[in-house]
């Protein structure tokens, strides 16, 4: 059984879909991080059956917007003296702003890029989004 | 109030905003003259990043008759695009030349682009296969002329539907008004985009999609022909394919009912017939004249004249 000590002070990041551990830890720019972080990929879990987690030993500044974006059942625990001290509860957001790009090769986001990239949800239990400029539709994180 | 205001895609408006355009309209058609000197001394820019004949013709027309002038250009190589320049700083630019300003570009959103950066009204002339709100107020004036009003009605979409951007911006305006119902005839590839099939859902509105004209041609109260347009293909071999899927000739509109009007935004090619022309039930050239008029109406109430 592989162990990972508990953190003192920090967050811990959990129920995160198998696979999309990976791209939270880069999102984020855990690789660059001078303290110490632990990414579990496909940890057993009884709801989702496999799962990713991200524990940071660090108090930072996340972006749940991107969080919500992956999957809303994510969940975020703020970690203080060794005790889970808050939970976060995470929203899939109505508007993404610079986190997804628009892949129509007709939209003007192809060629000039010097605006924010806004995407707006369509649905909610598809979680697709809408490009504010060509009206593209896509699902950034499917299921 | 829609002095100052820009026109980028047909939700921008609401049905009294698009009331008053539609309704000052109608008095230009009744009496041109009298508003030949209203805009004088104004002056429009027409950016056209992609080739035009009808929407540039009657934007510059438009502001002639009303006593304005026009600059601007009609291929992108003939402005500082061509050395590169950004959409954002050209925009900026004319903006301090001119007191309105229209903009076609071949990529979708550029005019929302545009928008951003401008604080005189900017139009949307048509971006890619995406939106084209001018040519919907035409459509509208001419569906008025016709018919009264727009409402209760069967309108058929015939041709290419997903990158046909008259007939996105004219579904968006229609899924407004109330006892609508839509046809839907095109090749499945050519279908229309999710974003419109989704407007449409929302709005609870009655719609099929279809591969044949000929079975519905007698439920319509409207046939909205669109041209396959070889400039949205990246593959020619998929255009030569489906140029030819439809084509209204005399024999089709036998199928129709005597009172189903004929419209597109033009130019056609091969889609409908010549010899549909005469039949009077074909009313695309009007449409085309019914542009300017629209044109001199929305120009006037972005700047705020009437």
């Amino acid at each position: 059984m592989l162990e990972i000590t508990s953190i003192e002070k920090g967050i811990v990041i959990d129920h995160i879909p198998a696979g999309y551990g990976i791209q939270l830890f880069n999102y984020l720019r855990l690789d660059k991080a001078e303290y110490t972080v632990a990414l579990i990929n496909n940890a057993y879990s009884k709801k989702m059956g496999r799962k990713d987690i991200i524990k940071i030993n660090n108090e930072i500044d996340i972006d749940y917007q991107f969080l919500g974006l992956i999957n809303p059942d994510i969940t975020v625990n703020i970690i203080d003296q060794g005790k889970i001290g808050k939970k976060v509860q995470l929203e899939v957001p109505t508007t993404v702003t610079n986190i997804i790009k628009c892949k129509n090769p007709r939209c003007i986001t192809s060629i000039e890029n010097y605006f924010d990239q806004v995407f707006h949800l369509v649905d909610k239990e598809k979680r697709s989004y809408r490009c504010e400029f060509c009206d593209d539709i896509v699902v950034p994180f499917p299921r | 109030m829609l002095k100052g205001r820009s026109l980028i895609d047909p939700s921008d408006f609401n049905r009294d905003e698009f009331r008053e355009i539609f309704d000052l309209a109608h008095e230009i058609i009744e009496n041109p003259e009298k508003f030949n000197k209203s805009c004088e001394g104004k002056i429009l820019a027409t950016l056209f990043y992609e080739p035009s004949t009808r929407t540039r013709f009657s934007f510059e027309a438009a502001m002639l008759r009303l006593g304005g002038k026009f600059i601007g250009f009609s291929e992108p190589n003939s402005s500082s695009a061509a050395k590169g320049e950004n959409l954002a700083d050209t925009i900026r630019t004319i903006e301090c030349y001119v007191d309105i300003a229209v903009i076609r570009h071949p990529k979708e959103g550029a005019p929302n682009v545009a928008s951003q950066y401008v604080s005189i009204p900017l139009i949307n002339a048509g971006d890619g296969g995406h939106q084209h709100p001018t040519q919907t107020l035409t459509d509208i004036l001419t569906i008025e002329r016709l018919r009264g009003d727009v409402e209760n009605k069967t309108y058929g979409f015939c041709g290419d539907l997903k990158f046909g951007r008259t007939v996105h911006s004219l579904i968006k305006f229609l899924s407004n008004y109330e006892g609508v119902k839509f046809i839907m005839i095109s090749p499945e590839e050519l279908r229309m985009p999710e974003y419109i099939r989704e407007i449409i859902k929302k709005k609870n509105i009655p719609f099929e999609e279809v591969e044949k004209m000929e079975p519905y041609m007698s439920d319509l109260d409207f046939l909205y022909m669109t041209r396959v347009q070889r400039e949205r293909f990246f593959n020619e071999e998929d255009y030569i394919r489906l140029k030819d899927r439809f084509i209204l000739d005399k024999d089709k509109m036998r199928y129709a009912k005597k009172d189903t009007y004929i419209l597109h935004p033009l130019p056609r090619v091969n889609e409908i017939s010549l010899e549909v022309d005469n039949d009077p039930r074909a009313q695309y050239f009007a449409q085309a004249k019914n542009g300017m008029y629209v044109r001199m109406a929305l120009i006037m109430k972005l700047l705020g004249i009437k």
